[in-house]
């Protein structure tokens, strides 16, 4: 994998060598390029805050609508299932548009840009959290909740101590996939000007005009976060598993 | 509901006329029995006849649709109450273990007491690693569950149970997941069990082990008990044809 990326970045840079565009504009050698590469990594701290706060409230709000989906009452799973199906039916950038510019009207409040985006990827994504939670609880024994009971744990120790803990270790993998999901996602927020990765590298095509070489770094800046994310993600992986 | 008379004191769990349906099948029909302090209960019968139906009620792991379950008195009707009464009095050792994977031995074993018992660690630990050497096996708390025998992984949810302090041990067929070899371990911990005077009521075909400890023989049926005695009359001479036929079948010639 990492060799695949270095030998891009070679035929990338030698693309660059020829006629009268290059990569001058992100050249680390001159103070210009160091500059606008200075500005183009300006938006790492917003794709990852961004990303990182709508994941954790996305694994929150998506448990909570999973676990009514486990019980027998027919409401609490009514609630469920329009949950996910009605959430998981808009697209992430018209949830984006209409949290920013629609839901301040509805509700009569401000909202800055960077909430905006958190609480439209959170929302967008917990319906996919709930679903991955609800296949990773029902995929825990019967016999599990059983023994707990017999050991006198009621519903919230149950779920706390015996089948969350199992159930997670199993949909990791699944919830790593929806992180990398996230972060790439997180490059929408860019229409209502939060000043994240695509949105600066958008505002240098502007001024710079150099859309091919400005593009590429964006695109390794993610190729690199993600890759870096899915060791994480399968590290942690292997550590659960003892 | 009709009036029932209530029963001698000393039982610690009373079923009268419980009946179970699974839709539209009825597994249990107005069953019947007390189960004094102390008593060895043994409850055999062919595939599907409702015994696993009959222990599970006591705890309550299903709910009775019909009839009275009472608990060292406390009447079970789904309320907080006799759901303590449950978790007070009762434990369970399943067919399958059912042991948590992702705990260690000693944490299977220090869980209930820590979370529900309100133990500190020190004291639930201490606890914990008597019942590991009463059923033999203190070296192995640090393990995890998949890294012991089958015999051993029994042992540890039988000690997993008795960490509860219960009055009333239930057994749904403990040993008809184990090899061979390893039945006799896990038998002879039960036996011990019985000897300091534990109630049990086991579900199982043992029938060595049924002569050895039972003080009451159960044979069901098609959702019925179709026959309730000691074990010498059991044995010996069983009324019912079925109970008859049946033991023909499990007991060696
Ligand atoms: N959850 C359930 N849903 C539907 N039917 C059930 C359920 N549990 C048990 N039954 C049925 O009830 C009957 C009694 O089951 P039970 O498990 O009590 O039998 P058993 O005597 O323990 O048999 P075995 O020796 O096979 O364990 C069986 O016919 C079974 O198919
Ligand atoms: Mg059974």
């Amino acid at each position: 994998m990492n060799r695949l990326l270095l030998a891009l970045c070679f035929v990338l840079l030698l693309t660059g060598c020829s006629g009268d565009w290059g990569w001058y504009v992100v050249d680390p050698t001159t103070p210009k390029g160091r500059i606008n590469l200075k500005f183009l990594l300006g938006g790492l701290y917003y794709t990852i805050a961004l990303s990182v706060t709508a994941i954790v409230i996305s694994i929150i709000v998506g448990l909570l609508v999973a676990l009514p989906a486990l019980s027998s009452n027919r409401w609490l799973n009514g609630f469920n299932r329009v949950y996910v199906e009605l959430v998981r039916a808009i697209p992430i950038l018209v949830m984006i548009l209409w949290v920013y510019y629609g839901m301040p009207q509805l509700l009569n409040v401000t909202i800055t840009v960077f909430w905006a985006g958190v609480i439209a990827l959170a929302l967008s994504d917990s319906a996919f959290e709930a679903e991955i939670f609800r296949a990773g609880i029902q995929s825990i024994d019967k016999g599990q909740y059983e023994a707990s009971h017999t050991i006198a744990l009621g519903y919230f120790d149950t779920m706390r101590f015996i089948i969350l803990p199992q159930a997670i270790r199993r949909i990791l993998p699944a919830l790593g996939n929806q992180l990398v999901y996230m972060l790439k996602m997180s490059s929408l927020v860019s229409v209502i000007g939060m000043q994240e990765l695509t949105r600066k590298a958008n505002e240098l095509v502007v001024t710079e005009y150099r859309p091919l070489e400005i593009y590429t770094i964006l695109l390794l800046e993610y190729l690199v976060l993600i890759l870096i994310v899915s060791a994480g993600v399968r590290w942690l992986e292997r550590r659960l598993a003892q | 509901m009709s009036q029932i008379q209530p029963t001698h004191d000393s039982a610690v769990v009373t079923m009268q006329g419980v009946s179970k349906f699974f839709g539209t099948f009825q597994a249990l029909k107005t069953v019947s029995i007390d189960i004094s302090v102390g008593e060895r209960v043994v409850v055999c019968g062919p595939s599907g006849s409702g015994k696993s139906t009959l222990i599970r009620c006591i705890n309550q792991l299903e709910k009775h649709d019909d009839g009275i379950i009472t608990i060292n008195g406390v009447t079970l009707d789904g309320s907080k109450k006799s759901l303590q009464s449950i978790h007070d009095h009762v434990g369970m050792v399943f067919q399958q273990f059912n042991l948590f994977p992702h705990l260690s031995v000693l944490d299977n074993l220090t869980l209930g007491p820590i979370r529900s018992r309100n133990m500190s660690r020190a004291n639930a630990n201490e606890l914990a690693m008597q019942y590991l050497e009463r059923v033999r096996i203190p070296e192995q708390a640090q393990k995890f569950p998949t890294q012991l025998s089958g015999g051993q992984q029994q042992r540890v949810a039988i000690a997993r149970s008795l960490c509860m302090e219960p009055d009333i041990m239930l057994f749904d067929e403990p040993t008809s997941a184990l090899d061979p070899e390893m039945i006799n371990e896990v038998l002879d911990v039960m036996v011990e069990l019985a000897e300091s005077g534990m109630t049990m009521v086991c579900v199982t075909h043992e029938m060595g082990f049924a002569r050895k400890v039972a003080d009451t023989m159960v044979f069901m049926d098609h959702g019925e008990i179709v026959e309730k005695t000691d074990k010498e009359t059991f044995f010996v001479s069983p009324e019912s044809e079925r109970c008859q036929e049946f033991l023909e079948q499990i007991l060696p010639h």
